[in-house]
């Protein structure tokens, strides 16, 4: 082969430098000294929270559609109580506004406005979405130190400290009535709603059976024709969302997975046993906050494990806590106690879901050989 | 990433491969179809005495010494060291300090290139160098030393060293790297299209003195056409050696290997190959496997054959700051600007990197030398340089999916940051190969790979310190 026969009789002949380049000047850049690699995937942080926020879209329009302008106050409440939050309180001596850029806040605003109920006062959202980044997050040192999921932290501060508001389900306005804004929405801080008497108050899926034992139809809960919190109505639409964020690898697809299966599972076996007592494992599914949060709440990354393994456990955890509280517990619905209770559990989960390394036992220890 | 099956012999074959790593951009259509050009030579040299892992060389030549091209420069300093040899007839211009490509200051030989010479190789031993089939495995074993031959993938471990099996053990099964999973090289791709005779041939060799009974030449699926050399290769050497009376006692195959990185990785292609794990803290050896790069097996081809040491190797010169790209044959020793204005170097580079951009390291200056070990220079300007900017880890976990040792990358970064050893050492740091994948794929820019390393040069000196104290009481 020519280019490495070393007595070939072309030997090449000695050329002094200026002769063999290529006419370019000899740089004398001042050269980069970065460590590698020296390549990236491109992916980031914020672009992932962009990803979500734009997988949120479609539901948002659907809490538009079905609830009015009434939907787009109360978001909008709760995303300014969110970066206000972010942007006063810096976490970790960061120059202000810094932490904003990463989208989390603004994500975790729109989260908290999705789970209130269409009715509940602005000000309220405001102080949810604040509650949340500041109690939920910053406190804990801000992104990626947080314990519990910070929208849910500011939907159970709402939910402690206005619990008449945040129960109060108006049903849904007809597209008649788009430009309906609930008066209620506008109550000044510290005083009470004014009853909102335009508007009928209802009662969620879950409640009506719960108390009075009817179920919903299905159609109606699969097209998020009911009464619930903004965001949560419409299963049909958040599957095709989760589904498209799940594809894109944008969250880990084994969180929502695992949750609902565990629902569906569980719910089947009590409704196979008493199929009077137990609601059927299809409205399990599709009622309540269940879809909405196994898909947007369970898999916030930060607050769940981060090990493949763990995600599993996390969300079977997850999946019993909810059917337990729907069926046992005093209130009708329980997804928000039980993402924020396997989130108190994460860093446990953490010990024993880490992957076998390459080469060693579960225990760690080299294989032998 | 395209291709999922391929056919050998009329049957669909599942490519095989490693669990976990990632799929970076390969970049290596600028270079992949360059036939090898060489280099000419330039008018001086240097020879660091340390350019692999162990003991560094011993210079045998002063300054004023004229030397032929070829010529042994440096001995061995240890059973861990090869030796050096002059890549340039010529005379020695000074035996002292000078800058390595990693930035420290070490012994090096420079040796200014004689320009009436013919430069015609002297091989160490010459003609009188016998037939590579009659040595014994020890002389063996010393000649690829004296050949100065260390891995050319990169990690420039003193080849020999690998052949010396202790007690015990035995290389069942001999494995050649042809993976070449780092973006933008193809120095490893254009010799296997170019020379496979020398790959199998050299390969062929270690085989048959080592005693195997298996050599598998693992070559990704994105160099289908060395594949397809390759096995022509093995049916040419199968007839050859069998025609000379020495036909070979061992299985001799080409692997075809999905893509992915880093399955280059020693572990990762014994992974990929026959799905066993090499124990932790344990070389291949104790699977009774051997790994050698390509390049190492055309060297010894070389050497055995045509008594020439490693005086020269193939690297890929590419990048945007680069631009007539190219697979060059260059002699060791040679500046990297002499490489690199030879391609053409825009005066707007703001990076070179030497080797591959995943572990390849950053050059401060481009008066350092062309190593035994260097398979690449990679010149980037400003469009290709990466600046990420860091955000808080999300414990999103696609390092993890990433680590090809299933380690917990985002947990060591976390702990190498503020610097606990003893929990790093718990969860595994040594194990990581330092191949990068996790920090590629962060979405937050967490220099994880560059907090690991040193963490665990800051556990090496810790246990060296420890050792010194125990012997001192």
């Amino acid at each position: 082969m020519p280019p490495l026969a070393p007595n070939d009789p072309s030997r090449p002949t000695v050329s002094s430098p200026s002769s063999s380049g290529g006419g370019s000047p000899p740089p004398s850049p001042e050269l980069l000294l970065k460590a590698g690699p020296f390549l990236r995937k491109g992916v980031t942080t914020p672009r992932l929270m962009v990803d979500v926020i734009l997988g949120l879209g479609p539901v948002v329009l659907a809490a538009i559609y079905f609830f009015g302008l009434s939907a787009i106050l109360i978001i909008l409440a709760a995303t300014a109580g969110a970066a206000f939050t972010e942007f006063i309180l810096p976490p970790g001596g960061q120059p202000r506004g810094r932490s904003l850029k990463d989208g989390s806040a603004v994500l975790t605003g729109i989260l908290m406005g999705l789970c209130l109920p269409p009715a509940i006062p602005m000000w309220m959202a405001f102080l949810g979405g604040a509650a949340g980044i500041g109690l939920g997050k910053l406190a804990f040192g801000g992104l990626g130190q947080n314990l519990f999921n910070p929208a849910l932290v500011g939907r159970a501060f709402l939910q402690a400290a206005f619990p008449q508001a945040i129960t109060t389900w108006s049903s849904q306005g007809t597209v008649a009535e788009f430009s309906t804004i609930r008066p209620s929405n506008f109550a000044l801080p510290f005083m009470q709603p004014p009853p909102p008497v335009d508007t009928i108050t209802t009662a969620t899926p879950l409640g009506m059976f719960k108390f009075e034992g009817q179920a919903e139809s299905l159609n109606n809960l699969l097209v998020g024709n009911t009464a619930g919190s903004l965001g949560e109505t419409c299963a049909i639409l958040i599957l095709i969302c989760g589904l498209i964020l799940a594809i894109r690898r944008t969250f880990d697809w084994r969180i929502p997975l695992s949750i609902l299966a565990t629902v569906g599972i569980f719910s089947l076996i009590l409704w196979l046993l008493n199929g009077e007592r137990f609601a059927t494992p299809l409205h399990m599914l599709t009622s309540g906050g269940l879809l909405f949060g196994a898909v947007y709440m369970a898999t916030d990354p930060v607050t769940s494990p981060i090990a493949p393994r763990g995600t599993i456990v996390f969300g079977i955890g997850i999946g019993l806590l909810v059917v337990l509280i729907r069926n046992w517990g005093g209130l009708p619905e329980g997804v928000m106690y039980a993402i924020l209770l396997m989130n108190a559990a994460t860093p446990l989960i953490e010990r024993v879901g880490q992957p076998r390394a390459f080469g060693r036992t579960e225990g760690g220890k080299a294989v032998a050989s | 990433m395209t291709t999922t099956a391929v056919t050998s012999g009329g049957v669909v074959i599942q490519p095989a491969s490693f669990r976990h790593g990632i799929h970076p951009d390969e970049h290596k259509e600028r270079t992949e179809h360059l036939e090898v050009e060489r280099l000419p030579f330039v008018s001086s040299y240097i020879l660091p005495l340390s350019q692999h892992l162990g003991a560094p060389c011993r210079a045998v030549v002063t300054a004023g010494q004229s030397v032929t091209r070829g010529q042994m420069i440096a001995e061995p300093g240890g059973f861990v060291s090869p030796t050096l040899h002059s890549p340039v007839a010529g005379r020695v211009a000074n035996v002292g300090s000078h800058r390595h490509p990693n930035g420290s200051m070490v012994q090096a030989i420079e040796i200014k290139a004689d320009p009436f010479d013919d430069q015609t190789i002297h091989g160490p031993a010459g003609s009188t160098l016998k037939d590579w089939y009659d040595l014994s495995t020890d002389d063996f074993i010393a000649r690829v030393q004296q050949s100065g031959l260390v891995g050319m993938g990169g990690a420039a471990f003193p080849t020999h060293v690998k052949y010396k099996l202790p007690d015990g053990k035995r290389c069942e099964r001999l494995v050649i790297n042809g993976c070449e999973c780092e973006p933008y090289l193809t120095c490893d791709h254009r010799l296997m299209v170019e020379q496979p005779d020398a790959v199998v041939q050299g390969a062929c060799m270690v085989a048959t003195k080592l005693n195997a009974d298996q050599v598998v030449i693992g070559v990704e699926l994105n160099k289908l056409d060395a594949i397809v050399a390759l096995e022509e290769a093995c049916d040419r050497y199968r007839d050859q050696a069998t025609q000379a009376g020495r036909p070979i006692a061992f299985d001799l195959a080409v692997m075809p290997l999905k893509v992915k990185y880093p399955q280059g990785a020693e572990k990762m292609l014994i992974k990929a190959l026959f799905g066993e794990e090499v124990p932790a803290g344990k070389l291949p050896l104790d699977l009774n496997i051997v790994v050698n790069n390509v390049g190492s097996m055309a060297a010894i081809s070389d050497y055995f054959l045509r008594s020439q040491p490693v005086i020269e190797r193939l690297l890929t010169v590419s990048g945007s700051g680069v631009i007539r790209p190219a697979n060059l044959l260059v002699p060791i020793g040679t500046p990297v600007r002499e490489v690199l204005q030879h391609c053409g170097l825009r005066t707007d580079t703001r990076q070179v990197i030497m080797g591959g951009p995943m572990m390849g390291q950053p050059l401060a200056s481009l008066d350092v030398p062309v190593l035994k070990g260097t398979s690449g220079l990679l010149a980037f300007t400003e469009r290709e340089v990466v600046h990420s900017s860091e955000y808080a880890c999300v414990r999103c976990g696609r390092c993890l999916e990433a680590c090809g040792n299933f380690l917990n990358p985002s947990r060591l970064a976390r702990l190498a940051r503020v610097g606990r050893l003893d929990e790093l050492n718990g969860v595994h740091i040594m194990d990581c190969v330092e191949c990068g994948a996790c920090t590629f794929t962060c979405p937050s820019g967490i220099p994880i790979v560059h907090l690991i390393r040193a963490a665990k040069s800051a556990i090496r000196a810790r246990q060296a310190k420890e050792r010194r104290n125990e012997t001192k009481k």
